[in-house]
């Protein structure tokens, strides 16, 4: 297991299909004021793909992908 | 003394708590009141066929006081403050009618505000419409159209019925919203609307979603990816929408692209209702940090919150409010028995079950909880009548919890 970053917010969307970690992520982002960050736990291996893509896309930063047992969590930087 | 419950919200969630606790406890055990703002019980999922005059035989509304066992208080009200420190609310009352002329004994001050206390509170209390968190929604009501309340769909059935070609852009305003396969439902009911008007040749419907893919789950857009390519749906996906142009007639997206329109339809931002807000119960969006399993609002005691109200990442939907009615109706039993909660039926495990209809009298359907993603069968006729079945079914076994 890597280092735990701490965040202003945390999100734990295991287990969810619909919406899925992705809308969770992307709801999340938009409370933060800019600057602010999030984790995001996603049991979907979907998400190793989905939210870095929309990360980035979005023009936000990701600050990290921990995997853990069963799950990744996923730390960013709201960048706009 | 009997325990007051007091269920704040007459939804499918909220009714279905109070039907089952009635009948599960004795009157001297618990009080049961639901406070309800108007009264009036919606069956939303009705509203998508509304557009296309498809609604014909799917009752839209019912009174609540219909729908609840005759040993529930029904108070109709605003509930203004939620107090969890005193387990105490203010209602704005502006009607009641008692079932059997029992209830809870509220102190009423000279503004008609009502003191209600509680023993247990379930929170049932919905999602609002809130255009006002999308640049140039609210100040231009009548140049953008919905389908997520009875006045919108109306107003887009009259849209639609002066329609004579162009393009139609349907777009997410914000995240989340209920129903999340309703957006991709109206693309395909429309397309068949449009074809059976002679009007399809000479329209172009433009799908827009904020995910990478048509649908979060992607199994499911396995399924809808190809059906909207062969019904010459065009798609933007990585698409949020950040502000609306209604003068230049032009959305534009946060990942920086811009679709003009001639009729935009627009799943409308939503929020957590203001009273959540108010009483300091909700994140910034005003929905309530909820347990998972065990449904209870988080740091506060015995307060529960189902459907719309949670911040749990399921879809907001009737069918999630149904399944989480039982597990709080269960675990409130247990507590006012002073019995351990159930193990098996006091915990949700993020069961929701529900339908997408495909347009040309087809649907597939969504069966998944925490730990199994939805295996969508291919759409078809059958499952486009079980739809319509439930659609009519609906008013004579979900409230009751009968289902």
């Amino acid at each position: 297991m890597s280092d735990t970053l701490t965040v202003d917010k945390e999100i734990d969307a295991r287990g969810s299909f619909c919406p899925g970690p992705l809308m969770e992520l992307i709801r999340g982002m938009k409370t933060l004021p800019v600057g602010g960050t999030l984790a995001v736990l996603s049991s979907d291996p979907g998400s190793l793909k989905d939210i870095p893509a929309w990360i980035a896309k979005a023009g936000h930063e990701l600050l990290a992908s921990e995997p853990h047992e069963g799950y990744t969590r996923f730390v960013a930087r709201k960048a706009r | 003394m009997p325990q007051q419950i007091v269920i704040v919200g007459g939804g499918v969630g909220g009714t279905i708590v109070a039907n089952v606790l009635a009948r599960k406890l004795d009157i001297n055990e618990a009080q049961i009141t639901v406070i309800d703002a108007t009264g009036s019980h919606q069956y939303m999922p009705g509203w998508l066929y509304l557009p296309f005059n498809h609604s014909a035989g799917i009752e839209l509304s019912r009174s609540e006081r219909s729908l609840l066992n005759s040993h529930v208080k029904l108070v109709v009200g605003h509930v203004s403050q939620i107090n969890t420190q005193d387990r105490e609310l203010r209602v704005l009352q502006t009607g009641e009618r008692n079932g059997n002329g029992r209830g809870a004994k509220g102190n009423g001050d000279a503004a008609g505000m009502t003191a209600v206390p509680y023993d247990y509170l379930v929170l049932g209390t919905g999602a609002r419409l809130a255009p006002q968190d999308l640049p140039g929604l609210h100040e231009a009501e009548d140049k953008w159209q919905h389908f997520y309340s009875l006045e919108g769909a109306l107003r887009l059935r009259s849209a639609l019925d002066t329609f004579q070609g162009g393009r139609i852009v349907l777009a997410i305003g914000g995240i989340p919203y209920r129903c999340p396969p309703a957006p991709l439902e109206f693309v395909f009911l429309l397309d068949e609307w449009l074809e059976h008007r002679g009007l399809r040749q000479k329209t172009e419907i433009h799908y827009t979603f904020p995910l990478n893919r048509v649908f979060p789950i992607e199994s499911v857009a396995e399924v809808a990816a190809p059906l909207l390519e062969e019904r010459g749906i065009k798609t933007t996906v990585f698409f949020n929408t950040e502000a609306v142009d209604t003068e230049r007639q032009v959305i534009s997206s946060l990942e920086g692209e811009e679709l003009p329109y001639d009729l935009l339809v627009m799943v409308p931002p939503h929020r957590g209702a203001q009273v959540i807000e108010n009483s300091g119960l909700g994140d910034g969006q005003g929905w309530i940090s909820t347990n998972r399993e065990t449904l209870e609002v988080k740091n506060v005691e015995r307060v529960y919150a189902l459907g719309d109200a949670t911040d749990l990442p399921v879809s907001k939907s009737g069918s999630a409010a149904h399944f989480e009615a039982k597990v709080i109706a269960s675990r409130i039993e247990a507590e006012v028995l002073g019995e351990k909660p159930d193990p098996k039926h006091g915990l949700y495990t993020g069961e929701v079950m529900c339908f997408l209809e495909t347009g040309h009298n087809h649907a597939t359907q969504l069966v998944f909880d925490y730990e199994h993603p939805p295996r969508p069968p291919r759409p078809s006729l059958y499952y486009h009548m079980e739809k319509q079945l439930f659609n009519r079914a609906y008013w004579y076994i979900v409230p009751q919890g009968l289902v």
